[in-house]
């Protein structure tokens, strides 16, 4: 097979490792934001990490580290809103989407000097991880899989109906935090593999894709990791061989999978 | 004996348009109470202060002599249809099994034994055992019903509250609903609202109208001025059609004769 050989290369190993603590994060918390109808406010979450980078380069910080934390607090920051906010949601996700990208584009303005890989912030190059981000990914991974094998069935509770959960004396408000910094949590690991700008697609399109063919929300779960690592690791490998860049080549990849998807499900239903 | 619900003097507005005008109502414990009036009467925003998803402006609710929220584990609750996602990927046992979660215990509420017991016995009681694996959005309109129903009667409530439960079904569906319900009826207090005089069987034992303000006889019976002051329009344009026996007898001209 043609380019197997690149397996011994070290980045690629590396790029591996990301793609696959990726895929774990995206088809877990993707579900929920399926589910839950959260994608729009996922987008505003996903943008705004880029005035952490931002921030990160003007306070000579690791960028991912200032999208980490930025992005945990815009997260916490729509939730308590979000309660408030009723049916200006929409708007107000908007703003936080945009005035995200604008604070980043002025602290980088403002930080001396050059920002050398600004570029892969925001297109995200799987191939330039270094080792000591793939420890983190799987860190926060392990995490993500904690949390959420702790908190299953109330997740599932409050993503399936947050006014019973409430009756049932669940602590709706602490999920529904808990999980939007889940979200924030993932978008940051995301940011690496296909970046800021197309880090929605990667987190919502494999669940999407899981949707129709499932009943339940934890088989929904291990159908979207598996379809996070095909259009990943498929998507890396089509970017080698053609030579175009590998983000946008894993998005559209997954776009195909997600549209063919449908036409499938159309087919047989007609 | 404690009411199964005492709802004195609430009142509730939203953004200046008062919703509930000083409302009082005592549902004893085994009634079957149904709450009839229009829709935008204030039925639901009622039903969501009993339940303490929304906080009176004035007045006072206990249940069973509880403030709403330390009453909620008696009580077994019906929402309006389509509140949720019916493609949302969970199966009919385990959303009936969800309604377990207000017993269940710990940072983790982790189902018991007991719980995946309780939930067969209702599937089983409710004639779902043979959807159990079923998504809803692959359910008629009545087997959907039933698996909301289910999902309240796990947690063993002592009263089962029921926002609009018919209005999606057809009417054999609703008879067959109301001949769960008065089973039901035999072990718990029901309270039912609808916009729709027709829910009212014979097995209710008492009837209000509600539209902002409560009027009530204490009686399953709906006589012409509760109608006349909830709907503000003569009795025989809403009564057209309707079973006598939901009016009284004793009115001459009136429509129940």
């Amino acid at each position: 097979m043609i380019g197997i050989g690149i397996l011994e290369y070290g980045f690629f190993q590396n790029a591996l490792m990301t793609a696959f603590f990726a895929s774990i994060a995206c088809g877990i918390i993707g579900s929920y934001v399926v589910v839950k109808r959260m994608v729009s406010i996922s987008g505003g979450i996903s943008h705004a990490a880029f005035g952490g980078v931002g921030l990160g380069y003007l306070f000579g910080v690791d960028p991912l580290v200032g999208a980490f934390g930025f992005t945990t607090l815009v997260a916490l920051g729509i939730g308590v809103l979000k309660e408030k906010a009723g049916q200006n949601l929409d708007t107000l996700v908007a703003a936080v989407w945009a005035a995200g990208m604008a604070l980043g584009i002025i602290c980088i303005g403002l930080a001396p000097g050059y920002a050398p890989d600004l570029f892969s912030y925001l297109f995200g190059n799987i191939l330039l991880v270094p080792a000591s981000d793939i420890l983190m990914m799987g860190v926060l991974c392990g995490l993500i899989l904690a949390i959420v094998a702790l908190l299953f069935t109330q997740l599932q509770a409050v993503t399936f109906d947050e006014e019973y959960a409430r009756v049932m004396n669940l602590p709706v408000t602490w999920l529904s935090l808990i999980l939007l910094v889940l979200v924030a949590v993932t978008v940051v690991m995301l940011i690496r593999v296909v970046g800021i700008i197309l880090v929605i697609a990667l987190l919502t399109l494999p669940a999407a894709t899981a949707r129709g063919y499932v009943s339940r929300l934890r088989t929904m779960m291990v159908v979207s990791v598996c379809l996070g690592l095909i259009f990943s690791i498929g998507g890396l490998y089509l970017s080698y061989l053609i030579d175009v860049p590998s983000g946008a080549t894993i998005i559209l990849l997954a776009t195909a999978g997600y549209v063919g998807s449908i036409l499938i499900s159309r087919a047989r239903a007609g | 004996m404690i009411p199964a619900i005492e709802v004195r003097d609430v009142s509730f507005g939203h953004n200046g348009s008062p919703i509930l005008d000083s409302v009082s109502l005592t549902v004893r414990q085994g009634d079957m109470y149904a709450v009839i009036g229009p829709n935008g009467g204030g039925k639901t925003t009622l039903l969501k202060i009993i339940l303490g998803l929304l906080p009176a402006a004035q007045g006072t609710v206990s249940v069973f002599g509880n403030a709403p929220r330390d009453g909620r584990h008696l009580v077994g609750y019906v929402p309006q249809f389509r509140t949720f996602d019916f493609h949302y990927p969970i199966t009919v046992r385990e959303m009936v099994l969800s309604g377990r979660l207000s017993h269940a215990r710990g940072i983790m509420r982790r189902y018991q034994d007991e719980d995946h017991e309780v939930t067969l016995e209702v599937l089983e009681q409710l004639n779902l055992s043979h959807l159990s694996d079923r998504t809803l959005s692959h359910l008629s309109g009545g087997e959907q019903q039933r698996v909301i129903l289910a999902r309240a009667l796990v947690g063993k409530p002592r009263l089962l509250i029921l926002d609009e439960p018919t209005v999606y079904v057809d009417i054999p569906t609703e008879v067959h609903f109301f001949d769960i319900l008065r089973e039901l009826k035999q072990s718990m207090t029901i309270l039912l609202v609808s916009h729709d005089i027709g829910v009212i069987s014979r097995h209710v034992t008492r009837v209000a109208c509600l539209n902002h303000t409560l009027h009530t006889h204490d009686t399953p019976e709906i006589t012409e001025d509760m109608i006349a002051a909830t709907y503000r329009c003569p009795v025989d344009i809403i009564a057209h059609g309707l079973p006598h026996r939901v009016f009284r007898n004793h009115q001459e001209g009136g429509p129940g004769q």
